[in-house]
């Protein structure tokens, strides 16, 4: 779950997220129907979470006369900031369902779930995430 | 299907870990009243011991030798108190501190609030009882049966301490057959034995 919003918000605000997802199961967890999935379910609310970091974040920016790009985790070691900074220029749903796919190894009925999207939509994301990134990283 | 984007994206995805991994803040859960059941272990001369506490006070202490007694004694207490149970041992700070005290010689009663919710019926009479038995006495199950309103259900005072949910705190080690015998105890009869010595002021 970590390792999910490290890759959707990067490692600072991952750390807020995590935090807040977890307080977010711990009162949801009581009026939770079914237990069996806890894995898609955690990183359903955790995406919830990642969702509202990203609005906050991006109303809490000031106006700039440019776009600065998207800046990539300093952490990160050599190579894999590279291919994270070609995830994050994808389109959210592709990001997203890749994130989840790659990240989080979650099959495609589980990222429907998180997603809310059928498991046709799913794939069909993850697909189109991978066949641009593709080309993207060759370029 | 696993093509060449995608094994560096799994690869990658290794890279992302945490150093240290990350915890769960216990205090914003607290401060949030969603912890409803703390945790701690804590080391004592009669071996490890899993301590368990609701805002009512100390509810369980567990024999928790091995990693899968303390899972036992959470998936118990999460099942039959609630399933926000969180590791926080400063909640538990005051019953590591009297259990120190105790092993020490330095006390000889517990002031702990207590909460008896996993007692019922003639088990929380016999063990209420039984927190009433003095520091180094002892009594017998037909006594501790007969205390608790029953006095010809020693056989089943046994059970009720049996299943005594806070050990040592709640002194079942004090409680002996009538004919001299040391009867049963949870953590094993090497523990009653230890823990009936520490009173008597010699190990």
């Amino acid at each position: 779950m970590h390792r999910f919003l490290v890759a959707s918000v990067g490692p600072v605000d991952a750390d807020d997220c995590y935090q807040e997802t977890w307080l977010a199961a711990l009162r949801a967890y009581p009026r939770l129907r079914d237990a069996s999935n806890l894995r898609a379910w955690i990183l359903t609310v955790a995406h919830r979470k990642a969702i509202d970091h990203v609005r906050a974040r991006n109303r809490r920016a000031t106006p700039l006369a440019e776009l600065p790009e998207t800046p990539v985790p300093a952490t990160l070691p050599d190579g894999v900031s590279e291919i994270w900074a070609h995830v994050r220029t994808l389109p959210p749903k592709q990001r997203t369902a890749i994130t989840l796919r790659t990240v989080a190894d979650l099959a495609y009925g589980d990222i429907a779930k998180v997603m809310s999207t059928s498991e046709e939509a799913a794939r069909r994301n993850v697909h189109e995430a991978l066949q641009r990134l593709r080309t993207e990283v060759h370029r | 299907m696993t093509d060449e984007i995608e094994g560096a994206l799994r690869d990658a995805a290794a890279a992302l870990d945490a150093d240290p991994p990350p915890t769960l803040d216990t205090g914003a859960a607290e401060a949030a009243s969603l912890l409803d059941v703390a945790y701690a272990r804590h080391d004592t001369p009669v071996g490890a011991v899993l301590l368990a506490a609701t805002p009512r006070g100390l509810v369980r202490v567990a024999y928790a030798d091995t990693a899968e007694d303390v899972e036992a004694t959470l998936s118990q207490l999460a099942r039959s108190l609630s399933p926000r149970v969180l590791a926080a041992p400063r909640r538990l700070d005051a019953a590591r501190r009297e259990l120190d005290e105790y092993f020490a010689g330095a006390r000889d009663h517990f002031e702990l609030a207590l909460d008896w919710r996993l007692t019922r019926g003639f088990g929380r009479r016999v063990l209420r009882s039984t927190a009433r038995i003095p520091y180094g006495s002892v009594s017998s199950y037909a006594g501790i049966a007969a205390a608790a309103g029953s006095p010809r259900a020693a056989r089943a005072a046994g059970n009720a301490l049996g299943a005594n949910p806070l050990p040592i705190v709640v002194p079942c080690h004090r409680v002996l057959h009538s004919s001299g015998g040391l009867g049963g105890y949870t953590g094993g009869v090497e523990r009653k034995l230890t823990l009936l010595a520490i009173e008597r002021g010699g190990r």
